[in-house]
């Protein structure tokens, strides 16, 4: 053993806020916050010097109530926002040396349509309804460079197959489809390009049971077939339970707790952690 | 009343600020140049985009042709012709080797255009990637991105759902390796006339309010995938039922008395042109 292993994506000192800040909470002492907004300026601290690391094959787990910064974190992983300060490295990027969130916006694309996946809660953020399933596949794999309309069918109606949609409908728009039909469809569409990292965010919210036992059985045979790094995000600690190796407990924008899963659940040390883990069903 | 019109309709001021519009567009080939299009005497979406242009650009020297569809003497060419004439006093012509500025409707001609001449292109929908994308913020972002993946998804979707790209007009284009091109509703049969073109190409959208450009020897690639390529309409043998032209763009004509169908050339001065040959020789 010469060396470490190298994570996935490490990021350090991450910092989101909506708004410019004040002499009050710039230098962002928690007294002067309520929870993570401003009562004097009246701006929000939606992530707060948030550090962690995923290694390969990985599947952290990120919990925590509405608002803690959980979606914002991973809009900022995936680009759909800017960050306000911190760095991200991911190993498969330029040998991991080059902060990709200062990389310029064609490079943060580029990054984004080959190295990540992203599976948004609300299919309609993810997917173009009007245009078939098949088509939504195709865009993530015509991003990556793909111009092999053959192999690109071919892989669509494999993805499609894998998520259990019948093959016979792939050329319906998602719209036609059941809530949980389009959260397959944005699976598929998330793992065409077998992408190193794949980000999946509250994306059993809003799905009836037997749905979400399906959806969550289908991202873990995946996640073991494939060998892909997974951040999820959810505030349901059964799919984390379920899912997750590690765990990060996520409250008013900061890391509150990580560790193994079972050790958080088992074990809580925070008092919000304690007082989820207790409010389980 | 008499009106006296400036020299080619609009002001200096006008005619300067088209032109600036014009020269950066010919500095960014494919690039759309948004140009503060002015109010004409015929309705925006009727070639105001093209007539603002060639307008912009008439000297007294210069010998015109306006070409709608491949004719010389429909409404709307005339109409433009007459326009011009009576602001500018300018010689017209139907011939395509005789004239200087050739503004047409959705056609190039059948005879090759040479060095020295400009062809103006109408354009009603300069953006490629409006259908995939409505907003004009993202498509923008889209082409600063060099980010086209939309614009083969839509080749795509035909080839999903018809088998084969069914762009009837208008097919996406590559100019110069950078920027993806609307080249006008003109047949697929004339996108193979932009690359390497002698003349230069200006395409202007008045209701859009946007001018692009194919400079000289540019190359210009239609889009394609690596199994489906690119092709132009093929006529097979048929031929024109007046001058006997083979390999040129034919409309099929139905005869409403017999019932019968039978071809012609579409570009008429060509054809006019051939016939006088005939008659001569």
């Amino acid at each position: 053993m010469t060396e470490f292993e190298l994570p996935v994506l490490s990021v350090s000192n991450f910092n989101k806020q909506f708004g410019k800040g004040c002499p009050s909470c710039k230098d962002s002492n928690e007294d002067s916050l309520k929870k993570n907004y401003c009562p004097v300026c009246g701006t929000v601290y939606a992530c707060q010097d948030i550090t962690f690391e995923v290694y390969a094959g990985e599947i952290l787990g990120v919990v925590g109530e509405s608002g803690s910064g959980k979606s914002t974190l991973m809009q900022c992983l995936y680009f759909d926002q800017e960050v306000s300060s911190g760095e991200a490295y991911i190993s498969s990027y330029k040998d991991g040396k080059r902060d990709v969130f200062a990389e310029s916006s064609q490079q943060k694309r580029y990054i984004r349509n080959h190295m990540m996946g992203k599976v948004y809660q609300n299919p309609l953020w993810g997917l173009r309804i009007n245009f078939t399933s098949i088509g939504n596949i195709a865009e993530k794999l015509i991003a990556a460079g793909n111009r092999h309309v053959g192999k690109m069918e071919a892989r669509g109606k494999e993805l499609l197959e894998h998520v259990n949609i019948p093959i016979y409908r792939m050329k319906e728009a998602p719209k036609n489809f059941s809530g949980g039909m389009q959260q397959r469809v944005q699976i598929a569409k998330a793992l065409s390009n077998n992408p190193p990292l794949l980000l999946l965010d509250e994306v059993t919210t809003g799905l009836d049971l037997s749905v979400q036992a399906s959806v969550l059985d289908l991202i873990k045979t995946i996640q073991r077939e494939l060998q892909i790094t997974v951040i999820i995000v959810s505030h349901d600690l059964g799919v984390i339970r379920m899912l997750a190796d590690r765990t990060m407990v996520m409250l008013d924008g900061r890391i509150i707790e990580q560790g193994l899963t079972d050790q958080i659940l088992e074990d809580p040390q925070h008092d919000y952690t304690q007082h989820l883990v207790q409010s389980l069903l | 009343m008499r009106i006296e019109y400036n020299f080619a309709f609009f002001d200096e001021g006008s005619k300067r600020e088209i032109r600036r519009a014009t020269l950066k567009a010919v500095a960014i080939p494919g690039y759309q140049v948004p140009f503060a299009s002015r109010e004409m005497p015929i309705a925006r979406g009727w070639g105001t985009g093209g007539l603002q242009l060639t307008l912009s650009l008439v000297g007294k020297e210069d010998i015109l042709k306006v070409i709608d569809q491949g004719s010389d003497e429909s409404v709307n060419a005339v109409n433009i012709k007459k326009l011009i004439i009576k602001t500018t006093g300018i010689k017209v012509t139907d011939e395509t080797s005789e004239a200087t500025i050739i503004q047409s409707r959705h056609r190039i001609p059948e005879i090759p255009l040479q060095a020295g001449q400009i062809l103006v292109l109408q354009v009603p929908l300069p953006e490629p990637l409006r259908y995939y994308e409505p907003s004009e913020l993202e498509t923008k972002k889209l082409h600063a991105e060099q980010e086209y993946s939309g614009a083969w998804l839509m080749l795509f979707e035909q080839i999903m759902n018809y088998g084969t790209m069914s762009t009837g007009a208008d097919h996406p284009a590559m100019v110069h390796d950078r920027y993806v091109m609307a080249p006008s509703p003109i047949p697929r049969f004339d996108n193979p006339k932009l690359n390497h073109s002698q003349a230069l190409i200006l395409l202007g959208a008045g209701r859009e309010k946007k001018v692009y450009a194919v400079p000289p020897y540019t190359r210009v690639e239609s889009l394609a995938f690596e199994d489906f390529s690119f092709e132009v309409e093929s006529f097979q043998d048929k031929c024109c039922g007046l001058c006997g032209a083979k390999g040129v763009f034919l409309d099929e004509i139905l005869d409403d008395l017999t019932g019968e169908t039978f071809h012609q050339c579409n570009d008429t001065s060509y054809c006019l042109q051939r016939l006088n040959q005939k008659s001569a020789g």
